[in-house]
This record gives structure tokens, sequence and C-alpha cells, in this order.
């Protein structure tokens, strides 16, 4: 017979294991999927996650879409840590490609050494202040961030429809929706000759990093700990509650806003439509993937940007259409919030006596 | 200057009809959240009940089966979450923003076969009648079966959680499910249940969009709508005949938007259409401003877990 038992402490080792089962039972439920679909299931799956990065171009844009990703998960990780629900990144991120992308059409034509670190400073400014309206209306009045960062994507998008139709768009263009092309530069250099991977990896490295210190190495970590753990407990220790959703909310807007120049001044060079592919939503199941750890994220976001490519690749060899990277992206979320059961709880093998 | 009346009927009519699907999600969400869980998939599962609304339609060519498929499918994709938060315990916030995320990859994945394909024309009910009485005839008369549903809702979960006593057992078990229990209720059954029906008008409320109001498949067509669904019900103050009434508003707006255009109206068009979720964060900051007021109508255990011990 089996039973469930509750663990009397969450186990550490599975805590860091149940990602990796996740992943697992989500290759699982995927090849079914394919197979429904009417697909051989190995096959599919050797084109969604092995042929995408068999190659140096491939993984080089592996890394280009793991950069984003990492960047805004790791932002959100402060949020999520004190418990605060920001799920509106993807605004953030828009927000911020569209202040630095003014900048940088303010620029056009001219070049210097001063123009980028401007430009990278503009959207980081950007994701902020737009960050800053849920975590100032959570925190004077009371209303849900989670409505109001989600409603924000909305008009965020909407504001960069206008302003690369409107008055941003290109004069010598012929109407397309978009701005003119930054100049040189306005751009994050390229690392490699022929690859699109730039510079903008080492900002999510060093946010990596930074917020690896800040998480284990100072008290505001350990004030964000606590309040996630339990807010009343944070209050009864002084805690400043208000202060600290400003802070996280900002610092993960800035992160947002910072994924949002690395594309535009990486890849894209200029503003259009869609400067992300839905980058802030799938950050969220990789903050998750990653346990809120910085060195989980950088995992997990490698393992995500998979199911961007992936869907590309198997889009164009088996014609599996693209969405499939978003049903794996569910999919790996439910899976790994199921496998948190046995964080807390455990079977036992117990004989049949009598 | 002469206005047809009748004109101005219309008008009310295509306000009324835009706030369909929001009503109905409201109230499925409404429920759930009064037993006191929090179900951010609103807009998944809305987009699953559009396309397995639209798909059906099209395969088997009934309405019926149709219309009811889109339930169907809004509860099994609820079920997942019912699971998932019941009885895998899991937070409700990742939970909810799974399924939605899930429901949009799989509807696009499943709708690549119907975008493109025209609709069927829905039958509606009392057309005759339309001209009869004058402004009130186009509000009235000349609608489908689901509009007058979605109109009759609201009256009939007000009922159902003031009057009946499984929505006095739903309140109870959202307010304080320790006790609820002690009372020997099974909270996770009735939980189970209510999640699965906020799944079924999420569904339904997908399939009047993509079969009724814009009777085709287009991509995301919720668009939002789930997401403003769910803040309607923080707008109610989790009662039922409010949403009537923030359903109207939000469905004015939009089609305002659509009035102001025609009339030549010089403002940018994605700010019209940016002005309902703009709308919405307005009416929450005002809604919420008063904690107190908040805190007395919120069920006390709503995105809380509830594990009992055995």
């Amino acid at each position: 017979m089996i039973k469930i038992v509750k663990r009397d402490q969450p186990s550490r080792a599975i805590f860091f294991l149940t990602p990796i089962l996740a992943i697992f039972l989500t290759l699982v439920a995927g090849g079914l999927i394919f197979y429904i679909l009417g697909f051989k299931p190995f096959e599919a799956l050797k084109f969604f996650f092995i042929v995408p990065i068999a190659d140096k171009y491939g993984f080089s844009e592996l890394l280009l879409k793991a950069t984003p990703l990492c960047l805004i998960a790791i932002g959100l990780s402060f949020c999520f840590k004190s418990n605060n629900w920001n799920i509106g990144a993807e605004g953030q991120l828009t927000f911020g490609a569209i202040v630095s992308g003014g900048v940088a059409l303010l620029f056009y034509e001219q070049e210097g050494f001063y123009i980028l670190p401007i430009v990278i400073l503009a959207g980081a400014i950007g994701g902020m202040l737009y960050a800053s309206i849920p975590a100032i209306l959570k925190t004077y009045f009371n209303t849900n961030e989670i409505l109001v960062s989600l409603m924000l994507v909305y008009v965020s998008k909407l504001i960069l429809d206008y302003l690369v139709v409107g008055p941003w768009s290109n004069p010598e263009g012929f109407n397309f929706p978009e701005t003119r092309q930054f100049s040189d530069s306005a751009r994050l250099p390229l690392l490699f000759e022929g690859l699109r991977i730039h510079a903008g990896i080492f900002l999510a490295l060093a946010a990596v990093v930074i917020s690896w210190f800040v998480f284990y190495k100072t008290y505001l970590g350990f004030q964000m700990k606590v309040s996630g753990f339990s807010l009343k407990t944070a209050k009864y220790a002084g805690y400043k509650g208000k202060k600290m959703i400003i802070l996280v909310f900002l610092i993960s807007g800035a992160c947002a806003g910072l994924a949002g120049v690395g594309e535009i001044t990486g890849p894209i060079g200029q503003l259009h439509r869609e400067v992300s592919p839905d980058y802030g939503f799938t950050a969220i199941i990789v903050a998750f993937l990653g346990r809120l750890h910085p060195v989980g994220i950088i995992f997990a976001s490698l393992v995500v940007a998979i199911t961007y490519l992936g869907a590309e690749t198997a889009q164009i060899f088996m014609q599996i259409p693209k969405y499939t990277g978003q049903v794996f992206q569910g999919m790996i979320l439910f899976f790994l919030l199921a496998s948190d059961y046995l964080l807390f709880f455990k079977f036992k093998f117990i004989g049949s006596k009598k | 200057m002469i206005i047809d009346i009748n004109f101005i009927g219309l008008i009310i009519a295509s306000i009324m009809a835009s706030s369909v699907p929001l009503i109905l999600a409201s109230c499925g969400e409404l429920i759930t959240e009064r037993s006191g869980v929090l179900n951010l998939g609103v807009e998944g599962m809305m987009i699953i009940g559009a396309i397995s609304g639209f798909a059906l339609m099209t395969v088997t060519g009934s309405l019926i089966i149709a219309v009811f498929g889109a339930m169907l499918a809004g509860v099994l994709i609820s079920t997942i979450f019912a699971f998932l938060t019941q009885t895998l315990i899991t937070n409700h916030v990742a939970t909810g923003l799974a399924l939605t995320i899930f429901g949009i990859g799989i509807s696009a994945m499943i709708g690549k076969n119907f975008v493109g394909i025209p609709g069927k024309e829905f039958p509606v009910l009392f057309e005759g009648l339309k001209d009869t009485i004058p402004l009130l005839g186009p509000i009235l008369f000349g609608h489908s079966i689901v509009f007058y549903f979605a109109f009759a809702l609201p009256f009939i979960t007000s009922y159902f959680l003031k009057k009946t006593k499984i929505g006095l057992i739903v309140r109870a078990v959202g307010d304080s499910p320790e006790s609820a229990s002690n009372q020997g209720i099974n909270v996770r059954l009735v939980r189970y249940a209510c999640i699965l029906y906020g799944g079924s008008m999420s569904g339904l409320a997908g399939a009047y969009l993509s079969m009724i109001y814009t009777p085709q498949w287009i991509e995301n067509m919720t668009g939002g709508r789930g997401w403003i669904a769910l803040a309607l019900v923080v707008f109610s103050t989790w009662n039922p005949i409010k949403i009537l009434i923030g359903a109207m508003i939000f469905g004015g707006l939009t089609i305002i938007q659509f009035h102001m255009q025609a009339v030549g109206v010089r403002i940018p068009v994605q700010f019209l259409t940016a002005l309902p979720y703009i709308v919405t964060i307005i009416v929450l900051v005002v809604i919420s401003r008063d904690s107190r007021k908040i805190r007395l109508s919120t069920p006390s255990s709503l995105g809380k877990s509830f594990h009992k011990d055995n």
C-alpha cells in the first residue's frame, strides 16, 4: 500500500530536482501531443529541441533568446520573492523599448561613444517608470497589482503602435509601421562576426551576479525573503513594506526595460510593432523554473529559449504550428507546480500488515 | 437634426451585445472566487471556449453541439487548474497564469486550420417584434439565446448565493474553509465544483465571441477580455448585480470607439482602443481605495490554499 505523508520539512534536494522532473514530463506530454497531431513523436521532439541548437549559429540564437528571458526573470524574482505579483513585465519591456528607442532616434545619424550608454539608461528608466505605476497604486491605493500591471501591457503595445504608425514612423519608409534605423553608435556591439548574439548578454550576466549578491548577502535580500514567507512577520519585524514594494517593482521594471533595449538596439535596430515575442510573459515561467535563484534562472532561460527556437524550426521542417512553443511553456509551468507536491509530501510504501 | 430613436436603441443593443462575454465570464469567476479560489486563467479558458465552439460548429455543423462543446472544453481545461490547486495544493496565481499561457498556445494550435473560414449565422429570437416598440424594440428583441441567458445570469447568480442552501455552502467555504470543514462540508469538492462551473461560463463566453459576436476564428480574439472580466469581479465587490453595470460600462467603451471613429473624431484609434484598459485601472483604483470596504466584501480565504490534515 502507498500512503501519502506530509514531510516534516520541505526537501531542499527535491526543490532543485523537480524542475528537471518537470522538463522531463513536459517532453513526454509534448511527444504525446505531437503523436495526436499525427507526427512521429521522437522526430518532432528532435526537431524541436536538438536540431535548432546543433550548430554555432543555432547556439548563438539560443543565447540571443535566453538573454532577455534571463534578464526579465531576474527582475521578476525580486518581485516574486517578496510576494509581489508583477505580471506586466511585457509592458515594462515595451515601454523601456519606447523610451530608449525615442532617445536613440534623437541621435539619428550621429555617432559617439556616449550614445549607447544614454540609450541603455533611458530604457532602464522607461521600464522603471512603467513598473512604478502598479507599485504606487498598490502601495497607496491598495489596488491589485496583477490586474494593473497586466492592463498596462495592452496599453504599452498600443502606445508603441501609435508611435511607429504615426509621429515616429520613418519619413522615407513608405508608411511601413516602423521607425528609422538607429545609428551604429546606438546599437549594442555584436560579439562574433556573422552571429546575432550581442553585448546585451553581459547586462543579463551582470543582473545575475548583482541579484545573487542582493538576495544572499544583504539585509534587503533577507527582508524580501521574510516578506515573501509571511507578510505578518515582516510587519512585526518593522520592515518598511511600502518602500520595499516600490523598490522591487522598480528593479524588475528596470530589468524588463533593459531587455527591451537589448532587443531594439541588438537584433532589431529600430522600433516596430513587435519588439518582443511575449518575452515578458515567458520570463514568468523562467523565474519559477529557475526557482527564483539567479543560477537556476540562467539554466531555466536556456531551456525555455529552446522552445522559441524549436517552435520556429518545427514550423519550417515539419509544418508544426509555431504556437507549440507556448503550449510547451504552459506545460512546463503546470508540471513544475504539480511536482512541488513532492516538496511537502512524500509517498510511503507500507507493507500490508494484519 | 432628427435623431432616430430606434438608432439609439440599436446602439444600446450593441453595447449590451459587447458586454455579454464579460458578464458570462465574470459571473462564472465570481462563483469560483466566492468559494475562495482565485483563477487567473479566465483569458485562457475563454480562448479555448472560442476555438472549441468555432471548430465544433464547423466540423459538426450543429450549433447546439458547438455551444455545449465549448462549455465542456472550459470545464475540461479548468479541471487541470482544479486538480493542481485543490489536489496538489499549488499556488493559485501561478497556476492561473500557466492556464492562460497554455490556453492561448493550444487554441492557436488547434485554430490553425480554422483561420479564414466564415462562421455560421446564429439564430436570433423574437426577430419580428423588433419594430413593434420604438427604442425598446431593438433593445429587447432579436438577440441570441446566449444574450438573454447572460442578462439573466447576474440575477440567477445573486439568488443562488443569497437564497439557496448550496449558495450558502459556497460562501461558507470561501469565507471560512476551516469552520465549513468542521461542519462536515467537503471543502475540496465544493471548490472543484465552483472552478469547473467558472470554466464552463468562460467557455461559453468564448463561444459567444467566435460564434455570435464576430462569427469567425482569429488568433487571440479574446484580446484581454478575460482579464477585464477578472477586474470586473473586483469592481463588483463580489456582487453579481454590479457585474451587470460594470460590463455595460466596458461594453459601452468598446462600442463608443467605433462610433467616434465613424463620426470622424480626430483621436488616434490606438487611444480609443486603450480606453477600456485604462478605465479598468482607474476603476480598480477608485474601488480599492477604501481598503476596509474591500476587505469586508472579499471572500476571506480568496487565493489561499486549504489542506485538511488527515
